[in-house]
């Protein structure tokens, strides 16, 4: 049901020299219940391809479908906004600095047509591992980690299908990260969500994702399986040194 | 003499339920080195740099013995004094870098007002070497990216851009707040390039947060490693893979590894002990 298709996907930003072809005719799929992982360089495009499906990128052409349902222009049908959520990037651009970590999922639910808030709420902050002393703090009152637990628990709030994740877990500690990690894989497990992340870190990855297409300037340079990956089958020069480069600070190497 | 000597440090935030202490009694020094700070989320790493700079926003409070920057007292600087020296003397590049960035001012305008406010340099110099920093960390078209606006990055260029504003000034001490948490493997080992040249070549002493401990473990010189506001145990950065600590065990085996998978990965259990455990010393 809730399966994602990208043909030949351009996405670009401003006009005459300071366009920016931010996205280059990128084919993918998503299989429904599965994970697929972006990775590659900063800047390559992997955000926008993300924002592109939920409308946030509007000069776009090519074809994107959700569900099979195909998608146009940048508006999108009401339900799409339930079913389909986003973790971003930048946890503190996506907290409103003057909301309390209560506010921001009780309007979350309410916005959503639930009715059974102060319970959801609990249940959310229990589900992402904040304790019930965070529930009346604002954004500048916890740590980054703490922060992206919020950002993480408010797109869980509308119960989606499909989780767009942006990073989701690098402003996290490893313990936090493992916790978060467990929590994805048993929600995709219990709901069979469909995941499409990003993440620089080829370990979480190989995690959690089935298929991954690595991006260099606005284009799939590689598409593979994490089977694939773990072996370094890989035929991509950038792969293989994306791989090589995952094993920690090397001064010899750039 | 060491470039940092920090002794006793307490953060503390009265809150709805009393007082909570971020930070508890926290001991180091810091010289010509990387000296890099890990431990879980909420554990004081931030809480720890902004102090240094006296950047925590009242009602919380920072309290030492003593916090010296090159022998003299940061914490007994009226604010001016303190004015000069974050960003000249002493540079952090913050966790949140767009949220540190002025969303309503082009990029270049914003490093070359830092780097004349530090130097006097003319604006024809100031833009050479804004383009300059971007280069050296690895933009690749700086000129679009010093007419763009922040929202018009990536998260990574962000990041990047906070690295090189911080730069440009030259400052004795650079505390890196997860400065490379959302840069590929290729571009922060080029952002790691430059900071480790700084400290080799300029005598910089680079205070590194991160919770990525193999970085930590191959980038840095030494570590210390925070549980609940206190440090519960420091190592060799190469030794820290040995890191006795149950606490540093339960961090190191609950990575996920590339060459070794697993269906759930190892989550930390905590001891109340820990809580009571006094702060090790990160005094060299
Ligand atoms: N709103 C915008 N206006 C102009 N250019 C933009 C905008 N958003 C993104 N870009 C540009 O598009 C390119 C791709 O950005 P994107 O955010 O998709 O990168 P990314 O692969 O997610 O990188 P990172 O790993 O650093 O987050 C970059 O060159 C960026 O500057
Ligand atoms: N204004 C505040 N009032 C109350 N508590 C606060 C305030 N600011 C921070 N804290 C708390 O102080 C503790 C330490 O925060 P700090 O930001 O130093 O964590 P950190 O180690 O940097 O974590 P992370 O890895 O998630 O960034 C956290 O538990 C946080 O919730
Ligand atoms: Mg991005
Ligand atoms: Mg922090």
């Amino acid at each position: 049901m809730s399966s994602l298709e990208f043909e030949n996907l351009n996405v670009w930003f401003g006009d005459g020299p300071d366009r920016v072809d931010a996205v280059t005719g990128a084919t993918f799929d998503v299989e429904s219940g599965t994970s697929f992982g972006l990775v590659g360089e900063s800047g390559s495009g992997k955000s926008t391809i993300l924002r592109a499906l939920v409308g946030l990128a509007r000069n776009w052409s090519g074809r994107m479908t959700v569900g099979g349902l195909e998608l146009r222009g940048y508006k999108r049908p009401r339900a799409f906004y339930r079913d389909v959520q986003m973790v971003f990037q930048d946890p503190y651009a996506s907290l409103h600095p003057r909301q309390t970590v209560d506010a921001v999922l009780g309007e979350t639910l309410k916005l959503h047509g639930f009715s059974d808030i102060d319970r959801r709420i609990k249940t959310l902050l229990d589900d992402v591992g904040l304790g019930p002393e965070f529930r009346f703090r604002y954004p500048h009152q916890i740590s980054g980690g703490q922060r992206q637990r919020v950002a993480i628990a408010r797109a869980l709030a509308p119960e989606p299908s499909v989780l767009l994740l942006d990073e989701p877990t690098s402003a996290l500690d490893v313990s936090v990260q493992a916790e978060v990690l467990n929590l994805l894989v048993d929600l995709r497990k219990e709901r069979s969500l469909t995941y499409l992340m990003v993440s620089h870190d080829l370990a979480v990855v190989g995690h959690m994702c089935e298929r991954v297409a690595v991006m260099q300037d606005g284009e799939i340079v590689e598409l593979l399986g994490v089977a694939e990956m773990r072996a370094m089958e890989v035929k991509h020069p950038y792969t293989r040194h994306l791989l090589e480069a995952s094993v920690g600070y090397n001064p010899r190497e750039a | 003499m060491s470039l940092l000597d920090v002794e006793n440090l307490c953060v503390t935030f009265p809150t709805r339920r009393g007082e909570f202490q971020a930070v508890r009694g926290v001991s180091f020094t810091l010289g010509q080195e990387r000296l890099g700070i890990v431990g879980e989320s909420g554990s004081g790493k931030s809480m720890t740099g902004r102090a240094i700079l006296r950047l925590i926003r009242p009602p919380g409070r920072v309290e030492a013995d003593h916090m010296r920057l090159e022998g003299r007292e940061l914490l007994q600087m009226s604010e001016k004094e303190m004015q000069g020296v974050r960003g000249q003397k002493i540079s952090m590049v913050m966790q949140d870098p767009k949220f540190s960035l002025n969303p309503v001012m082009k990029i270049g305008e914003q490093i070359i007002e830092i780097y004349r406010f530090h130097t006097g340099a003319g604006r024809k110099a100031a833009w050479a070497k804004a383009v300059e920093m971007l280069e050296a960390v690895s933009i690749r078209d700086q000129e679009r990216v010093m007419r763009a606006y922040p929202h018009e990055m990536s998260g990574g260029m962000g990041q990047r851009i906070m690295i090189a504003m911080m730069l440009v000034t030259e400052p004795k001490i650079l505390i890196a707040d997860e400065p490379t948490s959302a840069l590929d493997v290729s571009v922060q080992t080029q952002v790691l390039q430059i900071m480790d040249r700084l400290v080799r070549e300029r005598g910089m002493g680079l205070i590194f947060i991160s919770h990525d401990l193999n970085l930590v473990a191959s980038f840095c010189d030494r570590v210390l490693i925070m549980y609940a506001g206190r440090i519960v145990e420091t190592c060799e950065a190469d030794k820290l893979h040995e890191a006795q600590h149950p606490y540093t065990r339960g961090l190191l085996n609950s990575l996920p590894r590339l060459d070794e998978p697993s269906e759930r990965l190892d989550v930390l259990t905590r001891d109340p002990a820990w809580m009571e455990e006094t702060s090790v010393s990160g005094r060299v």
